[in-house]
């Protein structure tokens, strides 16, 4: 018995030592949500707690639609995702919220064929082709006639695709949509769609896998992913008429594109951007927050948060190969920031 | 205390609580079923039988149907059992009859070994290696000479129902072989001592000595290994190719059941969400029809093998 004695005081003076630990935290901000941004946030959160020591982050990447169902049963206190979300999902939500975006991504073309070079043009038309399998070979003459100089193999084409439901597939579907009646009437557009063709990949990695494994494959990745893999990337024809490369600067070029027609609430999709430099396939993730705080502690920490990341946040991105969201829009977000209240006071 | 076992508090409390973990272990599999099948309503109410014989699975459109999943399930862990039982059954005579003491220990102790990967890393070397191996050469020889036959139509991408056979059945090969083994073992040294003393060669001891005794624990033996087939998961998803199609080559992609949950449950709400619990509830149902199955056939194969000897 004199042994469980003393377990039992081992144990009551952990908890005391746990219990003063919290005591001596104030502040736990929990969030859900999106896998994409998820380094981002983490690089954010540790920068941000370092620098306010009063502030911990607790971020569980489980998928945008995991971080919706989580911020509208209110288990935590913001939600991340990379759709912004449907009429029919903000009408189960207990109050009105915010989308505040946060960063950019963009999704490209990889390919993998033996002696062709980075940058074969592409059209939208002709990458509908391809992922509706109408377009079987690589040296089908609507490609050949692009890539003037380019020696094309008479391959077959092995679409690769996602196989679970993700944001990335969202993007390139609403795309595919936007720019091919073909596609939009037959497959649309979705976080998983009924593909014509292909194989899927679990994950950016897996298909950046398939594609990597797989001689004569095309498919979509984060543009993150295509550049830690050094992968062969397409350039589009844009909707100004322009061949563009995936790179940072043409995926803000699409947020400064859409900035003038940019809504109130920022739930715009980035696809088929105008401007002459934006890349076509890009898109905005977003932190979702109620406008109005239970907690005013919590949603002071959280606005001042938001603060920071939309500015000094920015200048970490394009070290994590994100895209900066241009300043007239973040402009635009940091008048949102002034919306959010807590009992109806301000909190900016 | 061994006589009055049943009256000791001690036992009877041991015994009591020992029922209550008993019944938990009950509990918690009616519960798993009833939440399956509260879930899939939804989807069982707006498809009914259709979601098992339908071809569909559109997210956008919101129409699902099991059938390739079921399809691809069944097929690749067919094919896992055809490729693991001849294989693990040689290995276990081998090391029990034939392999000479030096070489019985590791081969044993690696072909365990084989049990405790992670199935991620099966996947992992599945999609570096062994897709590779077999598009290049096999499946492309193959297609090239033989791709007349519906089996094995081309084109050889490399992920396939094939890729996913292959790869189940090196993973089930340890269960499979240890049991195996241990049904070997139970052959009384005396059955065999006297085939050969009757002047049979070792092929024929051994064929009517498994013939006569081992095939019930065989049998059971392989429906362990097809039960963990039918339901793996992340080394199926890596290379099946996760296509919803039923093919009739199996150098074609397939889905499995366990695959499409995996993959899209994060992600999925509303009536998509549904049908993949359904689907869920579905692969219940296939494993337990089959272990019903096996038990059954198990237990007419020991009266029948009892009876002959």
């Amino acid at each position: 018995m004199k042994k469980i004695h003393g377990v039992l005081a081992g144990i009551l003076a952990t908890l005391a030592v746990v219990s003063f630990a919290f005591a001596a935290d104030p502040l736990m901000i929990n969030g859900a949500g999106a896998t994409f941004p998820y380094p981002l946030y983490s690089k954010w959160f540790y920068e941000y707690s370092n620098a306010n020591p009063g502030v911990k982050f607790n971020y569980q990447s489980i998928g945008s639609g995991g971080g919706i169902k989580q911020i509208t049963a209110g288990t935590v206190d913001f939600g991340a995702t990379d759709a912004p979300m449907t009429e029919e999902e903000m009408g189960k939500l207990p109050g009105a919220i915010l989308h505040i975006p946060t960063a950019m991504g963009a999704v490209v073309v990889v390919y993998n064929l033996d002696k062709v070079e980075t940058g074969l043009k592409m059209t939208p038309d002709v990458l509908a082709g391809i992922f509706l399998g109408k377009i079987t070979k690589w040296n089908d003459p609507k490609i050949a006639e692009l890539n003037k100089g380019v020696t094309l193999p008479n391959a077959d084409i092995v679409v690769a695709h996602r196989s679970d439901g993700s944001g990335t597939t969202d993007i390139f579907t609403n795309y595919l949509s936007t720019v091919n009646t073909g596609w939009k009437t037959t497959v649309g557009a979705g976080k998983a769609v009924n593909w014509p063709v292909g194989l899927g990949g679990k994950g950016n990695e897996g298909v950046a896998g398939v594609v990597k494994q797989t001689p004569g494959a095309v498919g979509y990745v984060e543009l993150a992913y295509a550049k830690q893999n050094k992968m062969s990337v397409a350039s589009l024809r844009n909707r100004e008429g322009n061949f563009v490369m995936p790179t940072l600067e043409a995926t803000s070029a699409a947020a400064a594109g859409v900035e003038k027609s940019m809504p109130a609430d920022f739930r715009v999709s980035l696809v088929d951007a105008p401007g002459k430099d934006s890349w076509p396939i890009s898109g905005l993730t977003w932190l979702l927050v109620y406008k109005d705080q239970k907690d005013p502690a919590k949603g002071k920490a959280l606005v001042q948060f938001l603060k920071w990341a939309i500015r000094d946040g920015q200048k970490m991105e394009a070290a994590l190969d994100y895209a900066a969201i241009p300043t007239p829009v973040v402009e635009k977000i940091d008048k949102t920031l002034r919306l959010i209240t807590s009992g109806g006071k301000p909190l900016y | 205390m061994a006589t009055r076992s049943g009256r000791n508090p001690k036992d009877l409390a041991f015994e009591k609580a020992s029922a209550f973990f008993a019944f938990v272990v009950l509990f918690l599999a009616a519960l798993l079923f009833a939440v399956l099948l509260r879930e899939s309503l939804p989807a069982l109410r707006k498809f009914g039988a259709r979601f098992l014989v339908s071809g569909t699975w559109d997210p956008v459109a919101d129409q699902f149907g099991a059938l390739p999943f079921i399809y691809g399930t069944l097929v690749s862990s067919f094919l896992a059992i055809l490729i693991a039982v001849p294989l693990s059954v040689g290995a276990a005579i081998f090391i029990d009859e034939f392999a000479p003491p030096w070489l019985k220990k590791p081969v044993s102790f690696l072909a365990e070994l084989l049990a405790a990967i992670p199935s991620v890393i099966y996947g992992l070397w599945g999609i570096f290696i062994l897709v590779p191996v077999l598009r290049d050469y096999l499946m492309k020889p193959v297609t090239k000479y033989l791709g007349w036959i519906p089996l094995f139509k081309g084109p050889a991408y490399g992920p396939s129902v094939l890729a996913a056979g292959v790869l189940l059945s090196i993973m089930i090969v340890p269960f499979i072989l240890s049991v195996s083994r241990e049904v070997l073992a139970t052959v009384p040294q005396r059955q065999k001592e006297a085939v050969l003393s009757l002047g049979g060669t070792r092929w024929e001891m051994l064929r009517i000595v498994i013939g006569q005794h081992c095939i019930p624990g065989i049998f059971g033996a392989t429906v362990l290994g097809l039960g963990r087939a039918l339901g793996e998961t992340m080394a199926v998803t890596m290379v099946i190719g996760n296509r919803p199609e039923i093919f009739l080559s199996v150098f074609q992609q397939g889905y499995s059941m366990a695959a499409v949950i995996a993959n899209e449950f994060n992600e999925a709400g509303g009536i998509q969400l549904s049908s993949l619990i359904l689907i869920g509830l579905l692969l219940f149902l296939v494993t337990f029809v089959v272990n019903l199955a096996a038990k059954w056939i198990l237990s007419k194969m020991v009266a029948h093998a009892s009876r002959g000897i």
